[in-house]
Order: C-alpha cells, then structure tokens, then sequence
C-alpha cells in the first residue's frame, strides 16, 4: 500500500483555475521532484496537501486514512500535520527565536517533550545539517543557507513521514545552494519520503527517483526520474527539457 | 531670584514631589497598564477578526479617539452624576485615562500584529502548533518587540496628560503647583519648576527605554553574534 495517495486536487483563485485535477502517488522512501514552468501550480498544490491553503476537491489517503480535501475538519488537518513537515522557500524561522529554540519548538509547544530531551533532539539535528555551533544564533544572524538547514533541522525533529520542500534553494545566493543541496541529498540516502517542489535539475536527475512534471495545472507526467529525462512522452516535457539545458549551455 | 523666591521653590518641591508619589505615578502606572490589557485584547480582536467583538473594538476606538480627553474626563466626572454614576476623582481619572491611552494603544498593538509576516504562522501550523500556541510564542513577542517604542512613546505622553486631571480635582503634582500659585502669586517660578519635573520623569522613562530596547534587540540585531564571536 502506498504512503500517501493524492486524488484529483483541485482549486480555483479568484476565477483562476490553478490545479485542474492533480494525481500523485508516493512510496515510503520517495524523493519525488515536482517540476514545471512558473505558474504551472507545483507551489499551490504542495501547499493544499498540506492545507496551507485550501484545496476545492480531492482526496488525500495517507497511512490508511482517507480524507476529503474540500472538506476536511481541523482535527485531521492537525493530525496530518503532526506526521509532515515543510521547508519554505523563505525559510520562515520564528525570528524571536535562536537557531536551537527554532528546532525545539514543536516539539516542546506542540507534542509536550520535556525540555531537556527537546534540547537533545534539538541539538542532534543541528548537529545533523552541521550547525551545531551555531545553536544560539537568531535567524537574522545566519546566511540564508544556514537559515535553510535550520530549517531543516526543524522539519526533522518532530520525526516526521514525509517532509515537503517548497523550492528550498529558489531564494538562495548560488554559492549557498550546494550546501542545502548536500542535506537534502543526505536525508535521501538516509531513506527520508521528501516532495519537493524545485528548479534544480540536477537534484532532480541524481537524487528523486520520481517526477511529477505539471503544466498549467495540469500533471504532464509522472514517471519515475530516469524515464523522464531520458525518455520523457510529452512533447511539453521535451520542449521544458530543451529549454533548460539550453541555459545550462548558455 | 531673592531668597523668598527660593523658600517658596523648596517648599514647592516637596509638595510636588509628595503630590507625584502619591497621584501622578499611581495614576500613570494604573492607568497606562489597565491601558496596555485593553489595547492587547482589542488589537486580538480586530487581528483574529472574531466577529461582534470586532466590531465593538473599533467603535470603541472610533468614540476614544475621535473625542479630547479634557472632555471625556468632564464627561465622567461631571457628566455621569446625572445618571447616578458617581466616582471619586482618582478612580474617575484611572478609568478615563485607561479608556483614552487602551484606544490608542490598541492600534499600535494591531499595526505590531500585522507587521508579523504571514510566514511565521504558517511554519508554526507546519510544526504542528495551534493559532493561540503560534500567537503566544511566536507572533505576539514579536509584535510586542516592534510596538514597544511607539507604546513608550504613548506612556511618556500620558504621564505628561495626567495633568488635566487637576482638571476633575485630583490631587496630582500640576494641582499642587496651582494651590502654591495661588497663595504665592508665582506663576513663572512654580511652573517653571512643575515642568522641570515632569521633565525629569520623562527622562528617567526615556532611559528606561532606552535600556530595555537594548536588552530587545538581541534577535532583530546582527551585532551581538559578531560581539560573542569576538568574545569567543
């Protein structure tokens, strides 16, 4: 049985349909890559699934449990919450918080860990993206790369099934993106279930073992990572590979 | 300045010194705290747009505002008598100055909340806590960080304010210049010397500040890792 079953998600802004009827499936252990042009949904449908925003229909089965997305009651929305977690674009650490408090949180305010062993998982995982040393830091104080480990960290620590990324490196100088790249890729080979939305093809070729390519609210294909770049079906998805290696070339 | 002039100064002082200790402080520091409660759960309301109450917050504000205190002071004092509501002044004067300043404080408080990025909110969902959970840990240490200068701003006026209410009788330290002047036929030394001391309480409320905002800053500022790495 798989981890999470989506089912036609869909959901309209402002008269705007944005996802048209999204299916996905994910495995225990899948890194899959959500690609696609800008304004395609990848962000939108990342953040119905996890009801940051509110999705009009669809399902969603995730260990066994079937819930109505259009229609889903705050108790499920805060069960499945407590089994994700999810990486921004802009990071999003508490800013009145240090680096340490940042990762301690949920699991002191929202789970009741007692704060000592909070402070023991809250450690390992900074140790885990290699910023221990920085646990006293406040956000404001770190580059936007440690911000993202943090953040990471963060999502690790309530132990979760899955973590969703949102463009994790899009706001990052490119110096900094290998080494969020290199946590990412570490919590994969580690056997972390991970949805990421990005623009890295490289993560995507060498790291996911399944793509999700959407266009225009639209899921294009879904295939697993190999196929799809080196036998990719759509004539959108060749004209989308095109596109991106000729900038590589550039 | 002659050495009756000085006489009077001396004995003045003391008085106005008494007169503060005993109704200006008070009244500042139970009126702008009764005021602060106020302004947190009005701003709350009208932030987490809890339905009727919101609406009950801002016509508060709308009336507080749009009204001089002087007036509103009378109106309690002199005014309400007449429905059968009758308050000694020093009550009166906490009650009206806590109205007045919650109002004004209210929107500070709600423009603090709303400075709040988005983004904070939704990590805390991502984490797994609550809105009031996000709210207490999160969001409103935040916002109470950006509004504390506006809202030391609004407590350094009110101590200032308090002097209307000599207006309704109370016995505050502007009163006691006036009853000096009075006997005295000083006006220039007296409150000359009233100022200068209301002027003494502020700078002491300024310095306050001023230390406090340091101790704040520790997560808005970039300086203090560079210090402990320097330390280091």
């Amino acid at each position: 049985m798989s981890m999470i079953d989506i089912r036609n998600v869909k959901k309209t802004f402002g008269g705007t349909e944005v996802l048209k009827g999204i299916d996905l499936t994910v495995e225990k252990g899948d890194v899959v890559a959500i690609l696609g042009p800008s304004g395609s949904g990848k962000t939108t449908f990342l953040r119905c699934i996890n009801f940051l925003e509110k999705a009009d229909e669809g399902t969603m089965t995730f260990d066994g449990q079937t819930y109505d997305l259009g229609h889903i009651r705050h108790r499920d929305i805060a069960a499945i919450r407590k089994k994700t977690a999810f990486v921004f674009q802009n990071y999003n650490l508490f800013a009145n918080k240090t680096a340490l408090q940042n990762v301690m949180l949920g699991l002191q305010v929202a789970r009741h860990v007692p704060k000592a062993e909070a402070q023991k998982i809250g450690m390992a995982m900074l140790e885990k993206v290699g910023l221990s040393d920085r646990a006293d830091h406040y956000p404001i104080q770190l580059s936007g790369g440690q911000q993202q480990r943090v953040a990471i960290a963060r999502a690790l620590a309530t132990n979760p099934e899955i973590i969703f990324f949102d463009e994790p490196t899009s706001a990052l100088d490119p110096e900094l993106i290998g080494e969020v790249l290199a946590v990412m890729k570490q919590l994969a080979s580690d056997g972390m279930t991970m949805l990421v939305v990005t623009h890295e093809m490289n993560f995507a070729r060498n790291v996911s073992n399944k793509i999700l390519f959407m266009d225009n609210g639209y899921v294009l294909e879904h295939a697993s990572s190999k196929e799809f770049f080196e036998n990719p079906k759509e004539e959108r998805t060749k004209e989308f590979l095109r596109n991106i290696s000729s900038q590589h070339d550039a | 300045m002659n050495e009756r002039i000085i006489k009077i100064l001396i004995e003045g002082f003391g008085k106005i010194m008494l007169a503060s200790i005993k109704v200006t402080i008070p009244l500042t520091v139970i009126g702008f705290a009764c005021a602060f409660v106020i302004a947190l759960v009005m701003a709350m309301v009208q932030y987490t747009k809890v339905p009727v109450l919101r609406q009950i917050a801002r016509f508060y504000i709308w009336i507080f505002r749009g009204t001089p205190l002087l007036v509103q002071l009378f109106l309690a004092y002199y005014g309400l008598p007449k429905l059968g509501i009758v308050l000694d002044a020093f009550p009166c004067a906490v009650i009206v100055f806590s109205l007045n300043e919650g109002a004004y404080c209210a929107e500070t408080m709600r423009s603090a909340l709303e400075a709040v990025p988005e983004g904070q909110f939704e990590a805390g969902y991502c984490v797994g806590m609550n809105y009031l959970q996000i709210m207490f840990h999160v969001v409103l240490p935040q916002a109470l960080r950006t509004a504390f200068p506006p809202l030391s701003n609004s407590l350094i006026a009110m101590l200032k304010d308090t002097s209307l209410a000599a207006e309704i009788t109370v016995a505050d330290m502007f009163m006691s210049a006036q009853k000096i002047v009075g006997r005295t036929y000083e006006p220039l030394w007296l409150y000359s010397e009233v100022a200068l001391v209301y002027l003494m309480y502020s700078t002491i409320l300024t310095v306050i500040q001023r230390i406090c905002e340091k101790k704040l800053s520790s997560y808005n500022s970039r300086e203090t890792s560079v210090k402990k790495e320097a330390k280091a």
